[in-house]
């Protein structure tokens, strides 16, 4: 994967964003792929989480909106508790999904899930899906 | 009023007071503009007292139509405060405005398919599983409705819980326009209702034989006998019927039992 | 003894069967599970987001009923709602600065800074009951069924939600080991289920069910036991169509760990609810002969 780093490409207002919403360091991490080893997700994402953390570091916001891995992460902490920096990735993951969302974007709309999916799903599957999917 | 100004005709006085009391204005603000209006009116008569007519946010006047739905704030007091244009009575420095329409989602549907099962709720409105439980849906209630509470019922799947909770409300919208999460309770509640009265309240067996009773023609004798009876002997035979009394037990009987 | 309860939406509607068979078996230990008055939907997840606070009021409003209640523990069976409701009680407690601000907002009398305590079931069979008291209250050991034990990610991570070792948790083992059975370690016994990506991408299901299954079927399993009826919804799901997509593949009851915990306990099938669980598990329970009422006392492994 090929990426073009320049100052001009740099977003810093997106990194100072992304570190506010989740607190965390993205100085922290050195890039050793624990996360994505340990991520169940990992083969549905076109980016690994390993480098959307590189990506968020440089301030490459428009490489991550291409990218569909936040919204396929399932916020199940693997990453976070076997980082061994201590570095929570999936507090970044919230803060870039909450970007867009806070825009008033939706990921998905309730109507989209199909009425038998409504009938059957448990409502903790509801209720989880549209709180990280919906602003 | 001095003693000296009393006039000595007590209808003129009656008046004169009267006028005097009529005449107190309050200063309120609708939608930011001020106005002077008297005091004691309900909101919706010093709205029209300032000129507005109302042809839509106006409806039975009487507290039960849901149209009127009014927030106002007092000054100093950063809380907004919700109330019926046609039942709350001004205040003076009251700033007010009205919601008259929200434009909540309402789901189509047809009832006659529609069963008791929790999930023909979650189908019709999934933005339910939005709630925030931030309790401003109960706040925004002029029926002091416990909204938030009616919402969690309906998310455990208690139909019945809901319909009963939500009796009163008048679908007034307030609860709508204040939602974090943009569900749109009020129509929420009223499926509930709709499903639990015919899906879920057991039916009156007694009132269906009576019914059936009526249709066979089991009382067209007696009603053609009444229909023969003279004006005055009708009156007497009304005045003078027997009445179960208050404290009948579940076996009581008339003693006329014509009728049973 | 009552304990304070907290169901959450899914165990009145589609997780009966996880509720009505941890009532029974509750009752029977001496335990009496209390629902807390008014409790409102938890919210499922816990927001991670630093300035969020809108999410944290529906399970801090839920802790203030109970401290309202004045208990000073609260136990929840749904590994989801414990996940969150922990969550939010650990940031009532660590952060002033937010615990000032909700509790401005929750107008609901009270103040709250953490002081009730949030607690699984299993913990409360660990901790107050105790595994070496609970194998004797048995009175039909599990006749060494193989069962897997699932924990799934929302008992386990944050660390500091953890009811147990985050690497190597062994709760569920001496759990199943005192009622009798016989539990299958395997790898992927904390692996995500996929969680709400069943909402949006529910074609991705069965390939995060894959890994789970297929290593517990391979290290012996006969059923599975969760904690969580998403995990149930989702593990479920992807079963059934992985028996379309992987030729040979065997389709494995699931189980709540309160649904053997009720046999166990003598209590029989009609509190466990079996036609709500996928993969029929009454077949493999009938032919373990463990479907019949209570029995008199037999000793374990005898």
């Amino acid at each position: 994967m090929y990426v073009t780093i320049s100052p001009k490409r740099s977003r810093r207002e997106f990194v100072k964003k992304v570190k506010e919403l989740s607190g965390q360091n993205l100085q922290l991490c050195y890039q050793c792929g624990m996360c994505s080893g340990n991520c169940p997700a990992v083969a549905n994402m076109d980016i690994s989480p390993r480098r959307i953390i590189e990506l968020a570091r440089l301030g490459l916001d428009e490489e991550i909106a291409g990218s569909k891995t936040v919204w396929t992460c399932a916020s199940c902490l693997a990453c976070a508790v076997n980082c061994p920096r201590g570095f929570d990735l999936s507090k970044v993951m919230e803060a870039i999904r909450l970007l867009t969302l806070r825009k008033n974007i939706d990921h998905i709309r309730p109507e989209d899930i199909s009425p038998q999916q409504r009938c059957e799903l448990p409502q903790i599957a509801m209720v989880s899906g549209l709180r990280k999917f919906t602003g | 009023m001095s003693a000296k100004k009393k006039s000595k005709n007590p209808a003129k006085t009656a008046v004169k007071e009267k006028r005097q009391i009529a005449a107190k204005l309050v200063p309120i603000y609708i939608m930011g503009k001020r106005y002077e209006v008297p005091e004691g009116l309900t909101i919706m008569k010093a709205m029209e007292y300032a000129g507005y007519i109302l042809i839509r946010g106006c409806g039975c006047r009487g507290g039960t139509c849901g149209a009127c739905g009014t927030v106002y704030r007092k000054p100093g007091d950063y809380k907004l405060q919700v109330a019926l244009a046609c039942q709350k009575t001004v205040e003076p420095d009251m700033y007010i405005a009205q919601i008259p329409f929200f434009p909540a989602n309402r789901a189509l549907y047809d009832f006659a398919g529609l069963t008791a099962a929790p999930e023909e709720v979650f189908k019709l409105y999934p933005e339910m599983f939005r709630c925030v439980a931030c309790n401003s849906c109960t706040k925004a209630c002029p029926q002091g409705i416990e909204v938030m509470d009616a919402i969690s019922a309906l998310k455990q799947g208690n139909i019945a819980g809901a319909a009963q909770l939500s009796f009163d409300c008048i679908q007034c919208g307030l609860c709508t326009s204040r939602c974090f999460g943009e569900l749109a309770q009020y129509h929420m509640f009223q499926l509930a209702r709709r499903i639990y009265g015919a899906r879920i309240v057991p039916r009156a067996e007694h009132l269906a034989g009576m019914v059936k009773a009526v249709n066979e023609g089991r009382y067209d004798r007696f009603l053609d006998e009444l229909r023969q009876v003279k004006e005055d002997e009708l009156k007497k035979l009304y005045q003078e019927r027997e009445v179960e009394p208050m404290t009948a037990g579940e076996d009581w009987k008339p003693k006329d039992t014509r009728y049973l | 003894m009552s304990l304070a309860y907290y169901p959450g939406c899914t165990l009145k509607t589609r997780a009966r069967n996880l509720e009505e068979s941890a009532v029974a078996s509750m009752e029977a230990l001496g335990f009496k599970l209390d629902e807390v008055p008014r409790w409102n939907c938890c919210g499922a997840v816990y927001s991670l987001a630093d300035d969020d606070l809108i999410h944290r009021v529906a399970p801090v409003r839920n802790l203030i009923r109970v401290k309202k209640q004045g208990k000073t523990e609260l136990v929840t069976l749904c590994a989801f709602c414990l996940n969150t409701l922990k969550r939010a009680n650990l940031l009532m407690r660590e952060d002033v600065e937010k615990r000032n601000t909700l509790n401005d907002f929750i107008d609901e009398g009270i103040d709250y800074s953490g002081e009730v305590k949030v607690v699984h079931l299993l913990e409360v069979l660990r901790d107050d009951i105790g595994w070496e008291a609970l194998s004797q209250k048995v009175k039909l050991p599990l006749r060494e069924l193989k069962a897997a034990p699932y924990y799934g990610c929302t008992l386990l991570r944050p660390r500091e939600v953890a009811i147990d070792d985050v690497e190597d948790p062994t709760i569920l083992r001496e759990f199943l080991k005192a009622l009798g059975a016989s539990p299958v370690d395997f790898p992927e016994s904390t692996r995500c289920c996929g969680s709400y990506q069943v909402i949006s991408s529910p074609d991705d299901i069965a390939e995060y069910a894959r890994p789970i299954l297929n290593s517990a079927l391979s290290h012996g399993a006969e059923a599975m036991v969760l904690t969580c009826p998403l995990c149930d919804y989702n593990l479920g799901q992807g079963q059934k169509e992985l028996i379309k997509k992987q030729s040979g593949f065997r389709e494995m009851p699931l189980l709540y760990f309160t649904q053997l915990l009720a046999l166990a306990l003598g209590l029989g099938p009609q509190v466990c609810h079996f036609e709500l669980n996928h993969g029929s598990p009454e077949a493999l329970l009938k032919g373990k002969n463990l479907l019949s009422q209570s029995r008199s006392v037999q000793p374990i492994g005898g």
